[in-house]
Parts: C-alpha cells; sequence; structure tokens
C-alpha cells in the first residue's frame, strides 16, 4: 500500500510533465492538423536554456528559499521567452512557407527541425550529460511503515509538490486563456474554420504563430521541471520526451486540453507502475502497447470528439 | 526571419524593422545557446563563454537576411514571373521526354557501375548503401505513396528481416537464400499483425502507432538479450554464396571455380549485385502490382477512402496487403543488409532510419519511383561528402530536408505517370494528386 501510493506520487509527477509537452501537440495539431515532431526537441532547448541561466545565477541548495523562488521565477521567464523565439520562428521559417501544401509536406520538415535541433545543441552544447546539482531538497513524510528490511517511507518531496502545482496552474491559466479571452476565442475559430475565420477578421497568421508560441512555452516549462526533477539532461531527451508527450496527445484525444493533461497522466502512471511492479526494461513498451489498445477501442482518444467523416 | 515573406517594393523603413526583428530573434536563439556553453566541474557546472562566436552567427543571420532583401525578395516583386500555361504544359512535356529516358540510362550505369576504371572499393560500397536506400524507399512507396498509409515505423520490418536471417542462420544454420524469402514473409507477417488492429485508425494515429511499434522493437531487440544479443548484437553472420561457392580463397570457392584470381572485390560486387537484383525486383513488382486491381485500389484509397468503401472495397484488406507488401521488401533489404554487414546491433534501427526512408520518400515526390532514385542519391551521396564535417554532418542532413521540402513540397519529381488512362496518356501534376493521409 505505502509502495503503491509512492508510486503514484511519482507517477503523476512525472505524467505533469507529459502533459505540459501534450499541450504543445494537442494545440498545434488542433488547429492546423500537424505533427509538430520538433516539439519534443523544443522542450529540450528550454531544459538546457533552464541550465544556463541557473547556471549563470549561481543558483544552489545553499541559496536562501525566498531568493531561490524569485530566481525560478526568473529562469522560468527567459526559459519561456527564448523557447517561445524558437518556436516562433521555426513556424515561420519550416512550416508556414508549407501551409496548404500537402499533409506531408510539414511533417518532414518537423522531423528535419528536430534533427537540426539536436544536432545544434549537441555542437553548442557539447554531447556529453549535463547534471545539475539539486536546488529544491526536503521534502514531506506522508506515512511510514516498519518492515523486517527496515523502514519504508512514503514520501513527496518539495519538487514534486512544485511540478504538480506548476502543472495545475498553468492548465487553470491556459484553460482560461482558450475559454474566455480573444486570442482563445480565435484559436477555437481557426480549428474550426481558418477560411471562416479570416473572412471574419481574424488573423489566421498571427493565431497560428501564438498557438505556436505558446506550445513552446509550456513545452520550456516543462523542459525546467524535468532539469529540476532528475537533474540530468542531454541533447537527446527530447526524442523520448517528444513521443511519450504525443502518445499522451492522441491517448487523450487529440485537439483536447484537458484530453493532453488526462492523457499525460496516464502514459506517466502506467510508465512508473510498469517500473516499480513489472521491468524499468519494458516501461516503454508498456505505454505504447496502452496506446494501441485505447486506440483500437476508443479510436478518437479518451476525451476526443468522434470524428465525422464528411465526403 | 520568415523565407517566404511578402516584399511589396523595398521600402526601407520596413526592412529596416524586419531585420531589428531577426536580429532580436537570432540574438535570443543563438545569442544563448552558442554564449554560453555549460561545462561540466567539480562541484558543479561553469559556464564557458563564446562571445565573439554567437556574435558572428548572428552577424551573418542579419547581414544574410539584409542581401536576401536587396537581391531575392527585390527581384521577386519587380518580375512577376508568369509562366504561361502553354509554356508550362512544354515543360513538363520536356521532362518527361527525359524522364522517359532517364530510367533506362541510370539503370545502364549502374549495370556497368562496378567495372568502371575509377570504381574502388570506397564508391562500390556507397554504391550498395544508395542501393540499399532505394529499395527501402520503393518499399516505402508502396506504403506512403501508393496507398497513402503514413508509415513512422518502417525500420521495424527492415529490423525485423535483419534480425531474421540472422537469427535463424545462428540458431538453424540455414543459408542466406533461405533466409531470404523467410525473412520477406515474416516481416510481411509482422506487418500483417501490426496492421490488423492498426489500420483503421485516421492517418496520424496510424503514424504514432506504426512510430510506436518500431521502437517497441527496437527496444524488445535491446532488452530480450538472452535472444538477440541485446546490444551486443549478432555478430559472425554468415556472408552470402554465390549457389553455394563462398567467396574465399581457396579450392572450390567462387574465384577458383571460374579461374579467376581471387579478390576481395568479388564479394563486394556480387552484393552490388545482389542489392541491384533486389531492389529491381521491388521496382518491377510495385509497377506491376499497379496495374491489378489491387494496385488501382491502392491508389484509389490514397485519393479517397470513402469513395472507395460505396463502390464495394474493402478497405482493411487492401490496406493491410500494401503494408504487408511494404514490409516484405523491407524485410528482404534487411537479410540483405545482414548479410553484408555480418554484425548487427539495435543501434541500426533507429527511428532516424525510418525518418531517412521516409524523407527519401517524400522528398522524391510521393509515388514516384524515379524520384526515390533522385533523392537517395542526394541524400546519401549528400551524406558522404560531409564525411569530413563530422560534427556538423547531421545538422546539415536535417537543414537540407527543411529546405528541399520548403522549395518543392511536392518533391523533386512532381508529376505522375496515371496508372489508368483514357486515349492518351498525361502526365498528371501531382497537385492534383490527393494527400497521403489514409484515412
Amino acid at each position: 500500500m505505502e509502495y503503491f501510493v509512492q508510486q503514484l506520487i511519482n507517477g503523476v509527477t512525472l505524467g505533469s510533465i507529459y502533459g505540459l509537452i501534450a499541450i504543445g501537440y494537442t494545440m498545434v495539431y488542433g488547429i492546423i492538423g500537424m505533427i509538430n515532431f520538433a516539439h519534443g526537441d523544443i522542450f529540450m532547448v528550454g531544459a538546457f536554456i533552464s541550465l544556463i541561466v541557473i547556471t549563470a545565477l549561481g543558483l544552489t541548495v545553499s541559496t536562501g528559499l525566498g531568493l531561490t523562488f524569485v530566481a525560478l521565477i526568473l529562469v522560468l521567464v527567459c526559459a519561456m521567452i527564448i523557447a517561445s523565439a524558437y518556436g516562433w520562428t521555426l513556424e515561420r521559417l519550416a512550416y508556414r512557407p508549407l501551409r496548404g501544401s500537402f499533409r506531408l509536406a510539414p511533417l518532414i520538415t518537423a522531423i528535419g527541425v528536430s534533427i537540426v535541433l539536436q544536432n545544434y545543441i549537441q555542437i553548442a552544447q557539447g554531447a556529453r550529460v549535463k547534471p545539475l546539482q539539486p536546488i529544491i531538497t526536503d521534502g514531506y513524510t506522508l506515512m511510514t511503515k516498519t518492515t523486517e528490511a527496515g523502514e519504508f517511507v512514503v514520501q513527496i518531496s518539495n519538487i514534486q509538490i512544485l511540478i504538480i502545482s506548476v502543472t495545475v496552474i498553468l492548465m487553470a491559466v491556459f484553460s482560461l486563456i482558450i475559454a474566455k479571452t480573444s486570442l482563445g476565442r480565435s484559436q477555437r475559430a481557426c480549428e474550426q474554420d481558418q477560411k471562416m475565420a479570416s473572412l471574419l477578421g481574424i488573423n489566421v497568421d498571427k493565431t497560428i504563430s501564438t498557438t505556436f508560441v505558446m506550445g513552446a512555452a509550456l513545452a520550456a516549462v516543462a523542459g525546467l521541471m524535468f532539469l529540476l526533477y532528475y537533474g540530468v539532461i542531454d541533447f537527446f531527451i527530447g526524442f523520448v520526451a517528444g513521443v511519450k508527450a504525443f502518445t499522451a496527445a492522441v491517448l487523450g484525444g487529440i485537439g483536447s486540453l484537458p484530453g493532453a493533461m488526462l492523457g499525460g497522466l496516464v502514459i506517466g502512471l502506467i510508465e512508473t507502475f510498469w517500473s516499480a511492479y513489472f521491468s524499468v526494461e519494458y516501461k516503454d513498451v508498456a505505454a505504447f502497447a496502452m496506446l494501441a489498445i485505447v486506440l483500437i477501442f476508443l479510436p478518437q482518444g479518451l476525451l476526443g470528439k468522434p470524428e465525422v467523416e464528411k465526403v | 526571419m520568415s523565407s517566404g515573406g511578402p516584399a511589396p517594393g523595398t521600402d526601407l523603413a520596413q526592412i529596416f524593422k524586419d531585420l531589428v526583428v531577426t536580429f532580436l530573434l537570432a540574438a535570443a536563439i543563438f545569442g544563448t545557446t552558442i554564449a554560453f556553453k555549460t561545462e561540466t566541474a567539480i562541484g558543479g557546472l561553469t559556464l564557458e563563454t563564446h562571445y565573439g562566436l554567437a556574435a558572428a552567427v548572428v552577424g551573418v543571420v542579419v547581414v544574410g537576411r539584409f542581401i536576401l532583401w536587396m537581391t531575392v525578395w527585390r527581384k521577386r516583386t519587380v518580375a512577376v514571373s508568369v509562366v504561361p500555361g502553354g509554356l508550362k504544359q512544354a515543360i513538363v512535356g520536356k521532362l518527361g521526354f527525359l524522364g522517359k529516358y532517364f530510367g533506362p540510362t541510370m539503370l545502364l550505369f549502374a549495370l556497368v557501375f562496378p567495372f568502371l576504371p575509377f570504381t574502388d572499393r570506397y564508391l562500390l560500397d556507397l554504391g550498395i548503401l544508395i542501393l540499399t536506400y532505394i529499395m527501402l524507399g520503393w518499399g516505402l512507396n508502396i506504403v506512403v505513396g501508393l496507398a497513402g498509409l503514413l508509415d513512422l515505423g518502417y525500420v521495424a520490418f527492415y529490423a525485423i528481416g535483419a534480425y531474421s536471417y540472422a537469427l535463424l542462420a545462428q540458431y538453424f544454420g540455414l543459408s542466406f537464400w533461405i533466409c531470404l524469402p523467410l525473412a520477406g514473409i515474416l516481416a510481411a507477417f509482422w506487418g500483417i499483425i501490426l496492421g490488423f488492429p492498426v489500420l483503421r485508425l485516421r492517418g496520424d494515429y496510424l503514424a504514432i502507432v506504426t512510430l510506436a511499434f518500431g521502437e517497441i522493437i527496437r527496444v524488445v531487440l535491446l532488452n530480450w538479450y538472452q535472444f538477440t544479443g541485446g546490444p551486443d548484437g549478432i555478430s559472425g553472420i554468415p556472408r552470402p554464396t554465390f549457389f553455394g561457392l563462398p567467396f574465399k580463397r581457396g579450392e572450390g570457392n567462387f574465384a577458383d571455380f571460374f579461374g579467376l584470381d581471387y579478390s576481395s572485390m568479388h564479394r563486394i560486387i556480387f552484393l552490388y549485385f545482389l542489392i541491384l537484383l533486389l531492389a529491381l525486383v521491388t521496382n518491377f513488382v510495385t509497377n506491376r502490382l499497379r496495374r491489378l486491381p489491387l494496385g488501382r485500389a491502392w491508389e484509389a484509397l490514397r485519393e479517397d477512402e470513402i469513395a472507395c468503401r460505396s463502390i464495394g472495397l474493402n478497405t482493411t484488406l487492401v490496406k493491410l496487403s500494401a503494408f504487408a507488401t511494404g514490409a516484405m521488401f523491407a524485410g528482404f533489404a534487411g537479410s540483405f543488409f545482414a548479410t553484408r554487414q555480418g554484425f548487427i546491433s539495435p543501434e541500426s534501427f533507429t527511428f532516424i532510419e525510418s525518418a531517412l526512408i521516409l524523407a527519401i520518400v517524400v522528398l522524391g515526390g510521393m509515388g514516384s519511383q524515379v524520384g526515390v532514385v533522385i533523392a537517395s542519391i542526394a541524400m546519401i551521396g549528400g551524406f558522404e561528402i560531409f564525411r569530413e564535417a563530422e560534427q556538423f554532418r547531421m545538422l546539415i542532413f536535417g537543414l537540407a530536408m527543411v529546405v528541399i521540402m520548403v522549395w518543392r513540397p511536392r518533391g523533386l519529381i512532381s508529376t505522375r505517370e496515371p496508372s489508368i488512362f483514357l486515349v492518351r496518356k498525361k502526365s498528371v501534376s501531382a497537385d492534383m494528386v490527393a494527400q497521403g493521409e489514409g484515412h
């Protein structure tokens, strides 16, 4: 039971990170129907920028609590802005010229961009794994159980609390943006019918750019969280995380914001529980097999709208 | 930094504004990741600064953009090229004429290539590599180009073919010529197993499930240590024989049998012709299949699935056959790969391979057999040219992928031979060919 609770906490944390990345996939897919393959690499870039800013600020575990808090917000803002610049530029250079072209064309450029970003970071930052000393330590003990092997402690660490709460806050903010603001309205309009939206005076190009920027910013947040949680990053983390997050987006029903979050949680939980109870090596297989099973029985995903086939 | 930005005249204020935006973006992108390099040091990370390099890169970007404004984009507004429709038709006609002779010329060249005076071991190996990718491209073309199913995990079948041969040879001592068809059958069988549940899915879902399948196969190969050797792979895979005559020194071997002097090149030349033959078989079968009702059903499915269903085609069966046929050719190519290398490990079957094969198909022009050849030569050959710049090779490769795609979204060969026509054969512009959505 205690073991289960501990894994649940770990799974939810991991799922939050996947969910944050998955939102970027789902928003872009919803609006232009394209798999932004480079999104996982934006996440990786976000993690690297966070690492650079953290190192530049000299943030360590001995920094005071208040100062750490302020510094982390600064890191977050920097990473979000710079990752947004990446997202915006990529959209302009690699995707916009191909809009309205056939469907596989932007997918191929996206794969190309993904290769470029990975290798660019590998060249600019080095191929070796970058370790970061933990900045936020400690946590709360929820349960203890004494067994013959010793004491088993169920803990929720401060960093886990941080990740989960940041995710919840961002989710709420983004849901509000989509639901209430005029930007969100134009996004939803473009999602339904781009031509009609532009006839009604919505700047479609700008809306799509904004969508990419929002996705990239969220990916950067996920990058920072990943960096703080795991403490090691390299130039290749984007691929696996990206595939998992896209799986999460599809699982939750692509195009749906809560779906992306739910999908992320499901993938995170499956992965954690599979590693905990069965084998670590096959955790990816479990996550992907889950995807296949869900899609066979629920082709539109968990929260997706059923597709209406039109002639 | 938009490459297709509208350019109404050379409004200096506008250019200036654009350059400022370019500068800011370039500074954000390169200024962070190039200027500050994180280095592992004792007691944590340190930053190494490269301000000069970053400034140079930003400068190049801004100046480059300025030059573009002054030259390319300026001209575009002065002389908007309006190619008359007739002229365009004539050009297409000329290209069609060229296309008629391109294939046979290439084939002739491929046949004499090993015997040309300048052909050495290195070039021949490169030729084998290019032909392998041509074969894989043609195989994937059946799935993506003809049937319009987006497959991101094609390399899985390639891996299955390679491991089938390696394992059958290792455990049962079967020869290459028995394993080759078996590898194809096994790969096709896996194609059916995977295809059966997922082919009902829409295009993008199919893409992600095939991608996931590719990863699953790789992870299993990596972790099933007792059976596949895990990350160590399988070594000592038997080399192919010329109808039972091994390519070795000594009595009763290939060179001895034909009364030739032994040369290590014999085996390479044999491998070259083997893959050439396999590739040609792939092409031949594809072209023949296109004329069968099955092949027409594939193309019809790519164009409109609902129409297909309403005329009574069993779409699942049609998709499955395309998927399995494509997988089979990947299986053949895989067992060739295994016998050529003599060593295989999961390292060779990563996602990047799938992406490369897909890029070859799409860059060549989906559904175009000649396009695959051109794209393979351009991609693999180009990749070799940059062998010197080891570090920058993949970067250039990725950039080339983006640039070619933006330049020619329909692929290099953007006309299609119609598989059926009334009275007269006309080439069809790819714009008329529906997208490979496979929904």
